[in-house]
């Protein structure tokens, strides 16, 4: 099949938004940046599956570490639209190639950083969403109100008892790979549409790079966004962890047998200013700007065709 | 293969959060009772395969019990459905007509109808002359006792053509 799965408009479309960003970042004095897409070390977060060239090298799946290492070396806000590569994630909303937009604000805090997610993203948006309201949700909350359990009281029990509901079946899942099926299934597609809904505060243990703190209620939370559109996840954000020797703890927990990224640890001992990061999937933004259904429409090449 | 039903698989979403556990959101058609349900599995798990076949045969006879079909590539091999496996089809079964039928696991699972049959009325009220596209309809009884809509000239000992998936009134054949 040598044809394009995407049209020329939806070609059109990407210039406009790589534009777009490159103007809004441009204008806010953040730092365009690039980093190797191929590197030493993987990433240890275990439910996402790097790909690997046949010299030992690792196709990066974010550019989070190197631009972590440049925040490290004193860059101060950085931004980049990179493309990432995850094995297997592909679907109509996944392709295992992918646009990702990330940036890092140094001294800011999650709250601000949301802020600035939500204009961005109305600003991309404008066209097809003149009218979008922000709602801000903590976890518990949104859990608690879409799918009626309350995830900080809740036995392992309970969790999966609605797990299982759901899903239809016993997957044998661990407590947070139930609530990723109570998420998917139950909140997410119960989300209030046309509205830009930021939940945070997720579970401790689903803290990945983000810092754990104890929230107003004196639980602990991690210090993570995730935006939400019409049941489709846009981005992933986290008041970045600077603490080195936790960081090193989560990812030999985490990493398997992939190889730890030495450079980064080391540069985290050297010290990451107190920042926000997030990530963004451009892809998705595209589907929404042009009303397309499916990610190969937005795509020069879907994977099929590449 | 879903909880030792043959299944075919309708649709197939995958679901992933950025951070999360991956899934397939799978719907699936039960081939014996075409029952859809709704599954979630873990991506990367698997299913048994059902062994599912189609085979074009030929209508012969009722036995009473069973509804006897013979394979038209050559092989004369005879297979008997049952009035659960045949469902609607026994609507439209006429001896020498070809159907298709899914076999599973050597037993007959399902019997489909071709899109198109030809059955003779043998009830109706009688036919009005002249009466051609427009006015009314009335119900016919065909030889396999399906009863379909039919325009007014229609005479009993008529031969018709049906579409089985609307079980509506094609035209005279």
């Amino acid at each position: 099949m040598w044809q394009p799965s995407a049209g020329r408009d939806a070609l059109l479309a990407r210039q406009n938004l790589n534009q777009t960003i490159r103007r809004f970042f441009a204008e806010r004095g953040v730092l365009e940046v690039e980093t190797p897409v191929l590197s030493q070390a993987a990433v240890c977060d275990p439910n996402i599956e790097p790909m690997q060239t046949s010299d030992q090298r690792y196709l990066h799946t974010s550019p989070e570490y190197a631009m972590k290492r440049l925040l490290c070396a004193g860059s101060g806000d950085i931004f980049q639209i990179a493309r990432v590569f995850r094995r297997g994630e592909a679907g109509r909303r996944h392709n295992p190639e992918f646009s990702m937009l990330e940036w890092y604000r140094v001294g800011w805090g999650p709250q601000q950083l949301m802020q600035e997610v939500a204009e961005l993203t109305r600003t991309l948006l404008a066209a097809g969403y003149p009218q979008l309201p922000v709602m801000t949700l903590h976890y518990r909350e949104a859990v608690q109100q879409y799918a009626a359990i309350d995830v900080f009281v809740a036995t392992d029990d309970d969790i999966a008892c609605r797990g299982m509901q759901l899903a239809g079946q016993d997957l044998q899942l661990s407590r947070d790979g139930w609530l990723d099926v109570i998420m998917s299934h139950a909140v997410e597609p119960a989300l209030p549409p046309d509205t830009l809904v930021f939940i945070d505060d997720f579970p401790a243990s689903q803290a990945a790079l983000a810092r754990v703190e104890k929230n107003a209620d004196g639980m602990a939370v991690a210090r993570r966004f995730e935006l939400y559109l019409n049941g489709a996840e846009l981005a992933n954000g986290y008041h970045e962890l600077t603490d080195a020797a936790e960081q090193r703890r989560r990812f030999v927990a985490e990493a398997g047998n992939r190889p730890v990224d030495e450079n980064l640890l080391g540069a985290l001992a050297h010290g990451l200013p107190d920042c926000a990061g997030v990530a963004m999937g451009l892809d998705r933004l595209l589907m929404m700007v042009l009303n397309h259904t499916d990610i190969s429409a937005v795509l020069a090449f879907d994977w099929a065709r590449a | 293969m879903l909880e030792n039903e043959p299944c075919s698989i309708i649709e197939n979403e995958y679901v992933k959060p950025g951070k999360g556990q991956a899934f397939n959101r799978v719907k699936l058609r039960n081939l014996r009772n075409g029952r859809v349900v709704e599954k979630t599995f873990k991506s990367g798990d698997s299913l048994e395969g059902a062994d599912v076949m189609e085979v074009d045969m030929e209508y012969l006879y009722t036995d009473g019990e069973f509804w006897h079909f013979m394979a038209t590539d050559g092989s004369f091999e005879q297979h008997g459905a049952s009035a659960e496996a045949l469902g609607d089809t026994v609507k439209w079964l006429k001896e020498q007509d070809v159907y298709v039928v899914t076999l599973f696991n050597g037993a007959v699972l399902t019997v489909a109808p071709p899109n198109f049959v030809e059955l003779e009325v043998t009830e109706t009220d009688p036919g009005v002359k002249g009466d051609t596209a427009q006015g009314g309809n009335k119900p016919a009884t065909l030889s396999t006792g399906a009863v379909v809509k039919v325009p007014l000239f229609i005479n009993i000992g008529d031969k018709l053509r049906v579409d089985t998936r609307t079980g509506e009134y094609v035209s005279r054949a």
